[in-house]
């Protein structure tokens, strides 16, 4: 509950002078409805026993006013409470995005991507429904409903000695299954969570499960999330179908009470018979207005879980966040320093990468290289900061990367990652990724460097041609091609390789690094490679061994000088020849 | 646009009647929710007329009370019409009047009680109709969520490259989720409120015909309000969920992409493109929940319009003394009580709207055309003994795009065990033949055979049962490494499991995982490297045991050793199986029976090695500039002696030194001292490390499963 009222409290702050309207208008909506039943029985005590048709005429002519007045005035009301809960909703949404936005690695992994996607938009779709109905029912319901025991308690203190009782109960009924609900919500959007890991699944392998013919398999395993969503479900809602009978029975009952007690007063000559049918109507108001609330409280706990779910998002620091101060590198030149740099996980012993001290220059090709888990896409993380070091100081452009702002920091690389992604959308849409502004010319030219210009070319609408979600209607060569050609377009000083030419052919792949050479002949280069052949070139080595640096310098260099870096070649290639 | 509207108008009723059609295997189900409906409406109805019982014997009790005792009611009635009271007059007639006695408390008690019980009764049997009607929502929806889950299966592959994941998923959540609440809240309230609504018009009609009739005429009125302002929502709440699924597919593509977003720059532009996509979606939102919102409002509107005029209407005719004062007051009473269901009916519609806008949104995707139907019997069983077969392309003409010719007059053949290595530069279609073999595309012109039977006369299981494959994409699932490769075949053991691991050499590395073979790999960020998801691939492969192959070669970057493990355990897959390989190796395009170099979608060459070596078209030129560019360079390179680049050419090879030497007719010790000289001269001496020790270890990996089958 907290977790729902803090939600709520912080997004509608924006919207509090429209907030206090709607409770204002429904203020008189309440006193409005209150006051009608009220004008009614002066119509008949004073019109219709007195005879004065006048009188009726002209009460019923008020009643009328009133009725148009409070029928305006709920259409507003609906009008400003609907463009405020779908505001706030908005604005949690995009609360949430911004700060997915800056999660780095690790905070993905920890959420995992259907789970981050159904608290982006399920969840939120939970608590905004529910604000939706709180403003336009819940609230007038509980006015209504207070005013109405004012009013009873006004018509006799002694019988209301019975809503002392009855009230209680109520809320006590409310909040205890609410309470028992709360946790099997919790459980229930984990089911969506992994409804949704399953299908993504299945559209993501769906070659795969269709060669190996596991279709009955998948079906199976999406059968097991949705039996178990179905259960807690119906669990949910069985238990639920308790509250509104039992709420509109408890209000019955306390009528009931109220003839049987008031009878006595009644009949003790201590209260007058008008008095207890005025008290049943309002007995009878409260009940109306008790139903129309619970139609809200059965949003309550899939909204409180939602909002939990979407505080632990909000609540996250990023491992990586913007100074408050950021410094501006005075001259980009590319240049990445690691000074003493450690990097391990949360909460394990030893740490991936252990006290890297090395520099990369421009105009230089740096290699990265090393076994397998030695730490190596890890290291370039640490320079486009998807992970955070746990010690020592990256220095890029002559500034530790800490003290600049994430987005000019990442306004100077070229990323081209492991696995090539291509969003949705058309070949120059993708190549413009990095720099909106590129011209075609520019884009025709970082597609030759990247040897993808004839495929390009040859595509129907050429840079306009379509591509699929991920890339999916280009083959793995020429996805990887275009993640290369997109990084060019951006002309950074800094260009990160993470073992990106793996699905070319060797032909292609020659002629691009040529291209490449030109191309980036005063940026800094670093490619990530583990197959000592692809480096050997390199201007510069640096040997990963067990998250330590065993050796930096040319292939020959490290070949005559460091025995750690023979066994890396050696550890590469078996036993037989190290020996 | 008046068109556009019909049309909508009838798919919205498509839309209701095929939920509604869901919901028919719940027919006595549904009659038990009616009965339980009526049973507990019922009482609850019958309450205020038990309660009025009450009231009025205590206003009996209370005004005999005043009155002597001994005297008649008619006395009393006598008295007072003497002394000109008559309005108390035909008041006390109608009455139950024992002068003198007080309340009857018995007679109230009786009649309280009962009303308790009908009350209690009411609650039991409210909450029983819940309690069936939940199961028969959260069925239709198991159910619902099982076709869209069997129709996944169905569609072709097309289907998902061409849609975004994150609306397909949003479907099966959002909408569905949004299904569900409509069930839950819409379907059996809104069964209660109808009873409701008819039992309060009998007890009025009973009481006063005439205003009851006059409350009727608000009903159109109330069902015109409803519908107007339901039929414009409708269209809001579609808008408003297809762009709940457009979100989710921005939510869901950027995530995937997220280190790239960043590294980019691309955090600001995303962000701006989310508010915008949510900007969209919170205005149709909130024109849809305005305008469903306001069905409440002018509900209440005309039920309180209605009250005054009961009100002022009755008055004047208590007043002119064509009714009476209490029936008057009854019929108010009712006309309040009549507004309670009124309102939640227009709640209901309200919920029920955006609830037939996200099922027309999930019909919609079971309504995208499916695979064509194609006859045949059911899959071979699985494991049966692989047999190598024949596969034959003739003529076979496929496009992606009408417009965009991709692969045309392709004719191949593969006898029974041969191995086919498909090569040509990046894009000439390798992948394309692959996906047409799987069968995941269907060809456009021309015939495959398998095993001489047209793949037109075999279904797509039996077409693919006869398959294996390993492709670049190394999908597995979220699962523990066993599953994922017993995900080859239905029901393998785990000795099975094991052998088939340790034919693909993923043995070793698993068992140094701290939980072995039941480490549980997640989705996305993996705790094995891209080389050692290829083994678990093979291996799956392996345990598939199939007749034909398809493999890839192009591996991620692994190193050497890695490599070498991989490559042998293809070699192995690759023995008594007819296989495709996309092959990126010389060696293996060498040691493969038909080459097949394609180019643009067309087969240029088709030849052994040698041949096309030969014939000096586009292979010679590929095999140059690619598969031996290294070579080529080194073998070129005046350092070395002619036997020296002979060797080195052997080594490229993947030759052993052993059978180096006897080629040459040299000492092994020889060949050795031969390799080091070159290592020696050369500049690059990586690449000769590189390749005689991955050679080496192929060689070794060969050996040692030889020798332990």
């Amino acid at each position: 509950m907290s977790a729902l009222i803090g939600l709520l409290r912080a997004f509608l702050r924006p919207y509090a002078a429209q907030l206090w309207i709607v409770i204002a208008l429904l203020m008189v909506q309440a006193a409005g409805n209150l006051y009608l039943p009220d004008l009614n029985a002066d119509l008949i005590n004073n019109g219709v026993i007195k005879g004065d048709a006048d009188h009726i005429w002209r009460t019923g002519g008020v009643m009328l006013g009133i009725v148009f007045a409070l029928g305006i005035v709920s259409i507003v009301t609906v009008y400003l409470a609907s463009r405020v809960s779908m505001r706030a909703g908005a604005d949690i949404r995009d609360a949430i995005y911004r700060r997915v936005q800056g999660f780095s690695g690790v905070e993905m992994s920890r959420f995992g991507i259907p789970s981050l996607i159904t608290r982006n938009i399920n969840d939120v779709q939970q608590v905004q429904l529910f604000l939706q109905m709180a403003l336009t029912m819940l609230v007038i319901a509980i006015l209504i409903s207070v005013g109405s025991v004012v009013l009873a308690i006004r018509e006799s203190p002694v019988l209301s000695l019975l809503l002392v009782v009855t009230i209680p109960v109520m809320i006590g009924v409310v909040a205890a299954i609410t309470a028992m609900l709360v946790p099997l919500v919790r459980v229930m959007q984990v089911k969506v969570d992994r409804i949704n890991q399953v299908l993504r699944e299945q559209i993501t392998g769906a070659r795969v499960i269709r060669a190996f013919l596991r279709t009955r398999f998948e079906q199976d395993r999406f059968q097991e999330a949705n039996a178990d969503i179905t259960r807690v479900g119906l669990r949910f809602t069985q238990v639920f179908a308790v509250v509104m009978p039992l709420l509109i029975g408890i209000a019955n009952l306390s009528g009931v009470g109220v003839i049987w007690f008031g009878g006595r007063l009644v009949s003790e000559g201590s209260m007058p018979i008008g008095n207890m049918t005025a008290f049943l109507i309002y007995i009878l108001q409260i009940l109306m207005y008790v139903v129309i609330a619970v139609t809200v409280i059965v949003l309550i706990p899939r909204a409180i879980a939602g909002a939990e779910r979407i505080g632990q998002v909000l609540a996250t620091v990023p491992a990586i966040s913007d100074p408050a101060n950021p410094v501006l590198p005075a001259s980009v030149t590319g240049t990445v320093a690691f000074s003493h740099v450690t990097f391990g996980y949360p909460g394990s012993e030893r740490p991936v990468l252990n006290d890297l001290t090395f520099t990369l220059r421009p105009g230089q090709t740096s290699a990265i290289t090393g076994g397998t888990g030695s730490g190596k896409t890890t290291l370039l993380g640490l320079i486009h900061r998807f992970h955070e070091m746990t010690d020592g100081a990256v220095l890029l452009n002559g500034e530790d990367v800490r003290q600049q702002a994430a987005d000019q920091l990442w306004s100077t690389i070229g990323l081209v990652p492991q696995t090539a992604f291509l969003f949705r959308g058309t070949v120059a849409s993708n190549l413009r990724f990095g720099r909106p502004d590129a011209t075609d010319e520019q884009l025709w030219h970082a597609l030759e460097v990247a040897q993808a210009l004839d495929f390009v070319a040859s595509m129907p609408g050429g840079l306009e041609a379509l591509i699929d979600q991920g890339g999916s209607n280009l083959s793995g060569g020429q996805r990887q091609r275009l993640s290369i050609a997109r990084a060019i377009v951006r002309r950074p000083s800094l260009y990160l390789f993470d073992d990106c030419f793996s699905a070319l052919d060797a032909g292609t792949d020659a002629r691009l690094r040529a291209a490449l050479r030109a191309e980036t002949a005063d940026a800094t280069v670093v490619i990530v490679a583990q197959r000592v052949a692809t480096i050997a070139d390199a201007d510069q080595i640096i040997a990963l061994d067990a998250g330590g640096i065993a050796g930096i310098g040319t292939h020959r260099e490290l070949l005559a000088g460091c025995a750690a870096y023979r066994e890396i070649v050696a550890s590469q290639f078996g036993a037989e020849e190290a020996a | 646009m008046k068109a556009r509207k019909a049309r909508e108008k009838t798919a919205g009723h498509g839309t209701s009647s095929r939920l509604l059609a869901l919901l028919k295997p719940e027919g006595s189900r549904l009659m038990l929710v009616g009965v339980l409906g009526v049973l507990s409406v019922g009482l609850v109805v019958a309450g205020p007329v038990l309660l009025g019982n009450a009231t009025n014997l205590v206003f009996d009790g209370a005004v005999s009370k005043l009155l002597p005792a001994g005297e008649t009611k008619a006395a009393v009635i006598a008295g007072l019409r003497a002394q000109g009271h008559e309005s108390l007059v035909k008041m006390f007639a109608a009455m139950d009047i024992t002068p003198g006695t007080g309340i009857d408390f018995t007679r109230l008690g009786q009649i309280l009680g009962l009303a308790a019980l009908a009350y209690a009764l009411s609650v039991f049997f409210g909450w029983a109709q819940g309690y069936v009607m939940a199961g028969i929502a959260q069925r239709v929806v198991y159910r619902l969520r099982q076709s869209v889950e069997e129709k996944l299966a169905s569609l072709p592959l097309r289907y998902f490259d061409s849609h975004p994941h994150g609306d397909t998923l949003s479907r099966v959540t959002n909408d569905i989720d949004n299904i569900t609440t409509s069930l839950n809240e819409a379907l059996s309230p809104l069964l209660t409120s109808v009873l409701t609504v008819l039992g309060t018009l009998g007890l009025m009609f009973w009481i006063s015909p005439l205003l009851a009739a006059l409350s009727l005429v608000t009903i159109p009125l109330t069902i015109a309000a409803t519908a107007g302002i339901a039929s414009r929502a409708k269209a809001q709440f579609i808008a408003q969920w297809a762009e709940t699924g457009q979100l989710n597919g921005l939510v869901e593509e950027t995530h995937t992409g997220h280190a790239l977003v960043q590294a980019f720059g691309q955090r600001q532009a995303m962000i701006e493109e989310f508010g915008r996509q949510n900007d969209e979606l919170s205005t149709s939102s909130f024109r849809a929940q305005f305008l469903s919102g306001v069905i409440l409002p002018a509900v209440q509107f005309v039920g309180n319009l209605n009250y005054v005029v009961v009100a002022a209407l009755g008055g004047y005719q208590v007043a002119t003394g064509v009714i009476s004062l209490g029936a008057v007051q009854a019929i108010i009473q009712y006309t309040r009580r009549f507004a309670i269901p009124v309102a939640q009916m227009a709640g209901q519609m309200n919920v029920l709207q955006s609830g037939l806008a996200s099922a027309e949104r999930v019909f919609g995707f079971l309504d995208a055309p499916e695979e064509p139907a194609v006859p045949g019997r059911d899959a071979l069983p699985a494991g049966a003994a692989p047999a190598p077969l024949r596969v034959e392309l003739r003529n076979v003409s496929f496009r992606y795009e009408p417009e965009r010719p991709l692969i045309e007059d392709f004719t191949l053949e593969a006898a029974p065990g041969q191995t086919v290595a498909i090569v040509g530069p990046t894009g000439a279609g390798k992948t394309t033949v692959v996906n047409l073999l799987m069968r995941f595309y269907e060809i456009d012109g021309g015939q495959i055979l398998l095993d001489g039977r047209d793949y037109q006369d075999l279904s797509r299981d039996e077409v693919r049962s006869c398959f294996g494959m390993v492709l670049q994409d190394t999908w597995l699932f979220g699962g523990p490494i066993r599953d994922n490769i017993a995900y080859g075949r239905v029901g393998a053991s785990e000795a099975e499991i094991v052998a088939a691991s340790k034919a693909a050499h993923a043995d070793d590395f698993i068992r140094t995982l701290p939980e072995g073979y039941a480490t549980v790999l997640d989705g996305e960020a993996s705790s094995i490297s891209s080389g050692q998801r290829q083994l678990l691939t093979i291996a799956r492969a392996f345990l598939a045991n199939p007749g034909i192959l398809i493999l890839d070669e192009a591996t991620s970057n692994v190193d050497s050793r890695t490599e070498a493990m991989i490559q042998d355990a293809m070699t192995r897959l690759r023995s008594g199986r007819t296989s495709f390989v996309i092959a990126h190796r010389l060696s293996t395009i060498r040691a493969a029976d038909v080459i097949v170099v394609m180019e643009e979608g067309r087969v240029a060459e088709q030849g052994s090695h040698e041949e096309l070596l030969v014939r000096g078209g586009l292979y010679r030129s590929l095999h140059d500039s690619q598969f031996s560019v290294a070579a080529a360079k080194l073998t070129t390179c005046n350092t070395l002696t002619t036997r020296e680049r002979e060797i080195l050419g052997l080594v490229e090879q993947a030759l052993s030194n052993g059978e180096i030497a006897s080629l040459l007719s040299l000492k092994e010790a020889t060949v050795k001292r031969y390799l080091r000289n070159i290592s020696v001269k050369l500049a690059v001496v990586s690449r000769v490390d590189a390749l005689t020790k991955q050679r080496n270890y192929g060689v070794q990996l060969r050996r040692r499963s030889t020798r332990t089958p």
